[in-house]
């Protein structure tokens, strides 16, 4: 292959791990979960790149994979247009820093930063001034007699980031480098590590969950959920333009609603129409309408605000004041502005078109397929379900399409009371109501709009009344 | 505060004395037959328990090589065949104990649990099983079955005392090493061994005074070709009629190394949990 313009290629790389637990969907035995499914990610020579996710995402499976600490069940990993999915790790031109630092607490600094060089058995002499270079690069001269466990937390990922880069590898993995470090010592960190990926000119490989280390640091994101890549972009980019409710919730602030594209630039939600510079989605159509609380402007001029809305807390904030705004619509928005408006009072509120990202919907309704299994009972998403018997015209055994709004979705919070139990995984405020995502015992996955308040981790029953489940005859 | 600290401490209380009473008590029956030992290790009686004044004639007797030949051929069998078992029961349980800690679920406590059995099976079921085993296979017996026995029954207790050291690793150690350049093979010798070695040691440690300590596994598995062990030595000589005097002085001296070995591994542990 001729080289290309980028050092790490992934081609549809997926992992799944074995479990015991056997479990059906669709009708197929699945004794495995799939952790990354179907990853693609180019990434230039040089460059800051994040991979952006909630714990369990797959993110460090993923870094694992390119360290070499994995085999991927498919898919492959090109380093400069060389395949090198079944290489190794200790012969790979890369080097990671580990979350826990993962010093060798049996050596000291020195040693801890020389291994790698000793091992390629380079002369005493160049491994002297190799590691009185890096030392110096992280700051922490004079410390090479030190015992690492006498460091403190800072300290030692200062040593690890030293005893990676000390190689000169073609690409530096970094797996939550600073986690364990508390705020302030943290933002140093990222100045640092900043100043040094300026300096090395390596590419930085990074995985966080933390969004704001992501888009201080990066040149490009990479937002991950449930194994799949949700989003790559430059972090401007994510930030303003969001591809879904699952980004526009997880990076910074924002206010998701329900919304319907009218026509191309015209959307309505809360209430109101609104002008937007978005097209291309059909007349009509249900969308996710994202608004940054920084990109609603609050007037005190009624008859020009496009929308009213009364103040229902004021919170300073340092820089501004955040602010929660009941809309006429009942939607409740948060706002934050220089200016702090008294609560109670009745304000306008202003959004350019421009500000309004609009993404089509990833799903209308739950939808599962189901066997019949009596006169008014269907089986589906691993549990037994009474349906209207007058909308079942169907055989016993035959396989059929399900559907459920997802208002008509109850939670219950006596688990056994319901025909299914399930953990609440994903919650998005959206305005007026919460959007969930459950979870069953079985993995299959239940979304439920409701003015409830669960956590997330609660463990809930789950019952759908019979009239609101909708058969659909499978063609 | 201070004052009523001072008032009190002067008291005695019926309910301490009685404590240390029980404590005292509870020493003096464990360790009186010891005792016993090496007090009549000083009198040159040949029946123990008759006093014919103080002496060192027994030591001097043991130490000189004034002894049956017998018996220092048994005690150098005994240290061979601890040293080799122990040697070999620590390389095999190392790896089996990081083979282990890899493992997960089912797996690793089912694997952990087999490693438990022949810790807890009595010595006599051991030994009945080994020598069945090892006619069946037709082998000979001698100082080979004997270590393979002893290093059979000596590897569960390095797995144990190794394990507790891999569980306070942090498991990206191993991975570092790898990821540094080091191929497996180095990694384990250069980051995992001296990690665990501490563990490593104290298993050595334990397989050693195991192996000399055993009795009933080793008379299964010595043969009939005349190898003796210590244990098997002294069993043989006392059913001849009569200890032999001078190994109550020997006895004497093992319990000072072993007592030695102990308050090493406990030194190692203090040292250790600092």
């Amino acid at each position: 292959m001729e080289k290309s313009e980028y050092i790490i290629q992934i081609e549809h790389l997926s992992k799944s791990f074995e479990t015991n637990r056997k479990r059906v969907i669709e009708g197929i035995v699945h004794s495995a979960v799939n952790v990354l499914d179907d990853v693609n990610i180019n990434i230039r020579k040089g460059e800051f790149i994040t991979i952006l996710g909630p714990s369990g995402c797959g993110k460090t499976t993923l870094l694992r994979l390119l360290a070499g600490f994995l085999t991927p069940t498919s898919g492959r990993i090109l380093l400069e247009g060389k395949d090198i999915t079944a290489m190794p790790p200790y012969q790979r031109p890369m080097n990671t820093v580990f979350q826990r630092y993962a010093l060798f607490p049996h050596l000291d600094v020195y040693d801890n930063i020389a291994f790698g060089l000793k091992l390629n058995k380079i002369p005493e002499a160049e491994i002297d001034k190799k590691v009185r270079r890096v030392l110096k690069l992280v700051s922490m001269t004079d410390y090479e007699d030190r015992d690492v466990n006498s460091l403190s937390g800072g300290q030692q990922q200062r040593v690890a980031i030293a005893r990676a880069i000390v190689n000169q590898p073609k690409v530096l993995l970094l797996d939550e480098p600073l986690a364990a470090l508390d705020l302030k010592m943290r933002k140093d960190m990222q100045i640092e590590l900043k100043e040094m990926h300026q300096k090395l000119g390596i590419t930085f490989i990074y995985v966080t969950h933390d969004q704001e280390e992501a888009l201080t640091l990066s040149d490009t994101i990479v937002v991950v959920n449930e194994g799949k890549i949700q989003q790559i972009g430059r972090p401007k980019d994510i930030y303003d333009e969001p591809c879904n409710s699952f980004v526009a919730d997880f990076i910074g602030e924002s206010n998701i609603l329900n919304g319907t594209m009218i026509e191309d630039h015209k959307v309505s939600f809360a209430g109101h129409e609104f002008e937007c510079v978005d097209e291309g989605f059909g007349n009509d159509t249900p969308v996710d309408v994202v608004v940054r609380p920084e990109d609603i402007y609050i007037t005190r001029k009624l008859e020009v605000a496009q929308f009213t809305g009364t103040v229902k807390s004021c919170t300073f904030k340092g820089v501004h004041y955040e602010m929660f705004v009941e809309t006429d619509s009942g939607h409740e928005l948060m706002i934050q502005d220089y200016n702090a408006f008294e609560i109670g009072s009745t304000i306008g509120m202003l959004i350019k078109p421009a500000d309004i990202q609009v993404m089509s919907k990833e799903r209308l309704c739950n939808t599962f397929e189901g066997r019949v299994t009596g006169d008014d009972t269907i089986e589906f998403a691993g549990g037994e379900f009474k349906v209207d018997s007058q909308s079942l015209q169907s055989q016993v055994g035959e396989t059929v399409k399900v559907q459920i709004a997802f208002d008509k979705v109850e939670l219950l919070d006596n688990k056994e009371d319901g025909v299914l139990r399930g953990q609440v995984k994903f919650i998005l405020y959206k305005g007026d109501h919460y959007h969930l995502e459950v979870v069953t015992k079985d993995d299959y996955k239940i979304y439920v709009d409701t003015n409830d308040i669960w956590d997330k981790g609660d463990i809930v029953g789950i019952s759908i009344a019979p009239s609101d489940i909708t058969v659909v005859r499978d063609e | 505060m201070k004052d009523s600290v001072q008032t009190k401490t002067p008291c005695f209380s019926l309910g301490k004395l009685v404590a240390k009473a029980y404590l005292w008590a509870l020493l003096i029956i464990l360790y009186s037959p010891i005792l016993i030992i090496a007090i009549f290790s000083f009198t040159e009686a040949k029946v123990l328990g008759n006093w014919t004044g103080f002496s060192t004639g027994l030591y001097t007797n043991l130490l000189s090589g004034g002894v049956n030949n017998m018996l220092i051929k048994a005690i150098e069998n005994t240290l061979l065949i601890a040293v080799v078992a122990a040697t070999v029961s620590t390389l095999l349980g190392t790896i089996a104990a990081i083979g282990i800690h890899n493992l997960h679920g089912r797996r690793k406590s089912v694997v952990t649990f087999l490693n438990d059995i022949p810790m807890l099976n009595p010595d006599i079921i051991t030994g009945i099983s080994l020598f069945i085993l090892f006619v069946a296979l037709g082998i000979s017996q001698g100082y080979m079955t004997v270590i393979l026995a002893h290093i059979s029954f000596c590897t569960p207790y390095v797995v144990l005392s190794v394990m507790p050291r891999l569980k306070q690793m942090n498991p990206n150690i191993y991975e570092a090493a790898l990821d540094l350049g080091a191929t497996p093979m180095q990694a384990l010798r250069k980051v995992l061994m001296p990690q665990l070695k501490s563990g490593m040691i104290s298993g050595w440690i334990l397989s050693f005074t195991l192996s000399i300590d055993d009795f009933a596994v080793t008379l299964f598995t010595k043969g009939n070709a005349g190898l003796e062990t210590l244990s098997t030595y002294i069993y043989a000589d006392a059913r001849k009629g009569g200890l032999t005097p001078e190994l109550r002085p020997l006895m004497t001296i093992i319990i000072l190394a072993v007592l030695l070995l102990l308050v090493v591994i406990n030194l190692r542990k203090k040292k250790e949990n600092e």
